[in-house]
This record gives C-alpha cells, structure tokens and sequence, in this order.
C-alpha cells in the first residue's frame, strides 16, 4: 500500500488530478454553503434592459444567463448532478460488469457464453444512441439518466474482467480451493474478487470521466435530468442560441464538464501505472 | 480464410438479429400509444380497434416481432411521426453528408493522432512526450459540443476564417470534421506511441541502429511500416465511434446529415426515427468491426485466423 501510494505520487498529474476532484466534491457537497443564490432563482436585474444576459461582473461572478440565473450557483449545483451521476451511475455499471464478467469468466459454458454474446450486442449499439432511446421512452429524470448510463456502461469493464478471471481461473490454487470443497460462490468472493480489485479500480474510475461526458451530451441533446435541476449540458444547451453574443455561457459549464473528466481520467491512468508498473507507459 | 470469413459473417448476423429484437424491446415499450397517435383523440372505440387490427397490435408478441423483422429486412424501418414520411428513404437521403464528415474526420484524426504518436515514442519519458500524452488526455476529455461551440466561436465568428455552419464547401467542413476528429486524435496518438514503442523494442530494430542508421530513417523506415498496422486496423471501429458524435457535431454546424435528422427526432419524440437510426448505426458498427477483423490478418500475417 505505501508502495503503491510512494508510485502514484511522483505521477503529479494524477495527483493534480485527485486535488481538483476533492475541489469539486466539496463544492459539489457545500453548494448550499457556498452559492451566493439560489440556483433557480431570477433576477430582473440579471439580464440587461433588452433581456440579454450578463457577463461575468462584481455581482454575478460568471455572469447570468439568459434567465437571468446566477450561472455560479448553477454551476456549483451542476456539480451535485455531474458527480452525483457520475459516481452513481458508474458504480452499478461497475457492480453489473463485475458480476458478470466474474460469472462468465468463471463458469464458462453455456452462461458464460450467453453472457459474452450479449456483451457483442451491446457493443453494436453506440453507447449515445443507446442512452438517448431508452431515455426517450422512459420518462427522463435522474433515476432514469441513471439507470440508463449504468445499463449501456457495464460492458467494457465486464470483458476487462472476464478476461482476468478465465486467466485466474486456470492458476493452482483455484482448483486447489475447489478440491478443499470451497463452494462457487466462495471462490469467486474469497478468491477471485480480492485479485481483481486493481483492475476494477482503474476501470471505475476511467469510467466516471466516460459517463461524466454522456451525462453531459444526454443533457445538451435535452434528454439529461430536467429542469430545474441544473446541469451542465443543459445548462449549454439552454444557452447555444445566445452563444455567440454570450460565448462564457457555454465557455465556462464546457470548462468544468473537461476539467472533471480530465481530472478522472489522469487519476485513473495514474493509477493504472502504480497498481500495474509492468504496464507502465502503455496506452 | 473463407472458413474464418463465412464465421465471422455468421456471427455478425446473428449480432443484427439481437439488435433487431433489443429494438422491437424498446418500440414495445413505449408507454405513448400509437393507436392513440394515429386515430386522433375523438377517435371511436370501434375506429381505433380497426388501426389496432391494421397495425398488428392484436396479434401475440412473438409474431409481431416476426412481422417487425421482416420489415426491417426489407429496408422498412417504419414512419415518422412528426415529418409524415418513410424513416428508411429519409435515412438514406442523409446519409452522403454523414459519410463525407467521418471520412474527414477520420483523415483529421489520422493526421493528428499518428505524427503526435511518432513523435511522443520517439522522445519517450521526456517532456516533450509528456506533453503529448496529456494533451491526449485533454483531446478525450472534451465534450465534442464544448469544443465544436469553441471552435466555431473562434475560428467562425471571431477570426471568420470559416463559415458559421452550414453545408457545401471544403470550408463547411474543417470544423466539423476537426471537432469529430480530435478525440479520435488523442486516442490515435497513444496507441500509434504504444505501438512504436514495442515495435522499437525488436532486434532488427536494434540492429538498423548499430549499422549507424539515423534515428529518423530507424523510425520511418523500420519502425512505421510495423508500429502503423494495427492502427490501420482499427479505423473500421471509427465508424462506429462517431455516430455518437455526429448527433451533437451535426447540430452545432448545422450540418444535414443523420445526426442532425436524430437531434430533431429526439427533440419532437420521433420514436421511429430514433430506432431507425439506431439499427442503421449499429449496422455501421457491425459492419465496422468485421472490417476491422478481416483488414487485419491481411496487413499482417502474425495474426492467425479464428
């Protein structure tokens, strides 16, 4: 463990990165705190005397928009939906690909390969398109966004594990657990699962930067949580008409969605190399 | 290789069949009825019973799929809603712009990712590829309407070295094609510098060095022809990367192809249309992929055929 911490240090993006998530985390948790008006609120002397939006000034530090909203209460309330989503919806993605690439790897046979077929026809849909159908029939609401990330999600770290486990499988001390009478279910929590917690950690955190990205196109397409739940694709799309003659309504959401996924996806690579020196330096 | 070709067609159908009935899942789902839809509010009961018989709807699940899979197989991908035509021809008539902006999209993601890649293997652990790899980084971090609404921002309105949007010229479409590119670009550029990098690793390599052959002519000459292909190999799967991407792409640049066609149907609730595109992209997918199985033991033989 201290090894490991000692490795992912000297990767300072990674580190930078795991600072600008807590950043977020705490403003995301002390929104209320910390906004200095209510997301939802309009003011009348939020827009200008022809209704367009402010710029960033004294008053509304990022400007309003075209609502005439405090945009730094809703950003920081965004940051509750982004994090909110992104961690959520990733882990059940992350609980549901385990599971099963767990199951496959380990039973093989006929449920194995029912469950790798399914992860082919999975990868046959493009993930957007996917979420936006089945947002499109069901109502759209957070639990929906939810539901509907984790479900096109899982695949990914479902083969990544199902490939670890066929090859754990095989080792001695597997079949040595098996002759001692341990049942499935104790191999695979007891002895499989503990192997795999590396591999999971990466993926999981590489798969928050994913689905921070889809939560942010559902809601730009109008299909993400809705309002008056700010979020940050909404809070673009809400504004793209403006855009030209209010550029920072959509510069600064845009900013925190890449900062957030960015800050994910160094920590994960960061931690992809200290787990795993041996792949120290691959893609 | 015809064995292996005849499996790998095989499968891919089977992989439709699946998509087919994850479709029919969802059109069945809806809780919207299109009874409803079609008869109008005042409709009679007796009416609307007759459109349910005409459409099938009385029929058990298993034979309205059936039926639903036969059209598809016919090319019919049912109407739309809210523009009164057939999904199929209104796919089609689409379709040109779509595949001229991922063609450029995949030579700007080529163009950029495979020189970064080179150049990054080639300064490995110096800054210079540290800078690479986390501008890579950034590249994939970045959600393609922030950095289409950028770049039209600066390089439309600001600078006007391009159109606002639009469709028709060369200029159209740098844009878009630079925005639905650039990611691609920073994925192309890690996996051209893993790929360099082991390639470099080779005896021959070492070899071509001690002989006193520059590093440049060692990396052109030796070490692209190999590290460049498996990336080859891999712009089949583009095809099916990008039609996530073309939905927001298309509609920042006002650009009419399928995406732009999609964004409108999600937005007025067009189920059949967003179905209908749906099977088209994840035909493209399959149809991706088996290129992308099949490209690759042909530019190199180490890869045995399963």
């Amino acid at each position: 463990m201290t090894e490991f911490w000692t490795r992912f240090r000297r990767d300072r993006l990674a580190v930078a990165g795991l600072f600008v998530i807590a950043a977020f985390l705490l403003s995301a948790v002390a929104a209320p705190l910390i906004a200095p008006y209510d997301p939802s609120e309009q003011f009348f002397e939020g827009l200008t005397l022809e209704g367009s939006p402010l710029p960033p000034n004294a008053t509304f530090w990022f400007g309003t928009d075209t609502n005439g909203r405090d945009q730094f209460s809703r950003l920081l309330y965004g940051a509750q939906t982004s994090l909110m989503i992104g961690i959520v919806a990733n882990g059940l993605a992350v609980l549901i690909g385990t599971t099963l690439g767990l199951v496959a790897g380990y039973m093989r046979g006929y449920l194995g390969a029912a469950i790798m077929r399914l992860t082919d026809l999975m990868m046959a849909f493009p993930p957007l398109l996917l979420a936006i159908a089945m947002a499109a029939i069901l109502k759209p609401g957070l639990n929906i966004v939810i539901l509907v990330i984790a479900l096109v999600n899982w695949v990914q770290i479902a083969r990544v594990v199902y490939t670890e486990t066929v090859s754990l499988s095989q080792r001695e001390y597997i079949e040595a657990a098996r002759a001692l009478g341990a049942g499935t279910g104790r191999i695979l929590a007891r002895h499989l699962l503990p192997h795999l917690v590396p591999t999971i950690i990466v993926y999981a955190t590489l798969g928050i930067a994913t689905t921070v990205l889809l939560e942010s196109m559902l809601s730009f397409l109008g299909r993400g949580v809705q309002p008056p739940t700010p979020a940050w694709g909404m809070m673009i799309f809400e504004s793209q008409s403006y855009f030209l003659n209010a550029p920072w309504l959509v510069f600064i959401p845009g900013a925190a969605i890449l900062i957030l996924a960015l800050a994910f996806n160094l920590v994960g690579d960061g931690l992809r190399d200290a787990l795993d020196p041996t792949q120290r330096g691959r893609a | 290789m015809l064995a292996y070709l005849a499996k790998r067609i095989t499968a891919s159908l089977f992989i439709l069949l699946g998509v087919s009935v994850v479709t029919f899942g969802l059109t069945y789902m809806i809780p919207a009825d299109p009874v409803a839809m079609i008869a109008g509010r005042n409709s009679t009961p007796a009416v609307r019973e007759q459109i349910r018989t005409q459409l099938g709807l009385d029929r058990p699940l298993p034979e309205q799929y059936v039926r639903y899979l036969g059209r598809l197989v016919q090319g019919d991908l049912g109407r739309s809603y809210a523009r009164k035509s057939d999904v199929g021809p209104l796919i089609a008539s689409r379709l040109p712009p779509t595949l001229l902006l991922m063609l450029a999209a995949i030579v700007a993601e080529l163009l950029i990712g495979i020189p970064a890649g080179i150049y990054a293997a080639s300064r490995r652990g110096r800054n210079a590829d540290k800078v690479a790899m986390t501008l890579s980084f950034v590249s994939v971090s970045t959600p393609q309407f922030v950095l289409g609404l950028t770049l039209l921002y600066l390089f439309a309105y600001v600078l006007s070295w391009f159109p606002l949007g639009g469709y028709g010229s060369f200029s159209h479409l740098v844009l878009p094609a630079l925005t639905l590119g650039l990611a691609g670009g920073g994925w192309y550029s890690r996996m051209m510098r893993s790929s360099m990098i082991e390639v470099l690793r080779n005896d021959y390599i070492r070899t071509a060095r001690a002989k006193g052959m520059s590093e440049w002519r060692v990396i052109t000459r030796h070490g692209l022809r190999n590290a460049i292909l498996p990336i080859i190999a891999m712009i089949g799967l583009d095809v099916g990367i990008f039609t996530s991407g073309v939905v927001v792409v298309e509609n920042v640049f006002g650009w009419p192809g399928i995406g732009q066609l999609m964004w409108q149907a999600i937005q007025s609730l067009d189920i059949p249309i967003i179905m209908g595109v749906t099977i088209v992209a994840a035909c493209f997918i399959i149809l991706g992929n088996l290129v992308a199985d099949l490209i690759s033991p042909l530019i190199d033989p180490r890869i045995s055929l399963r």
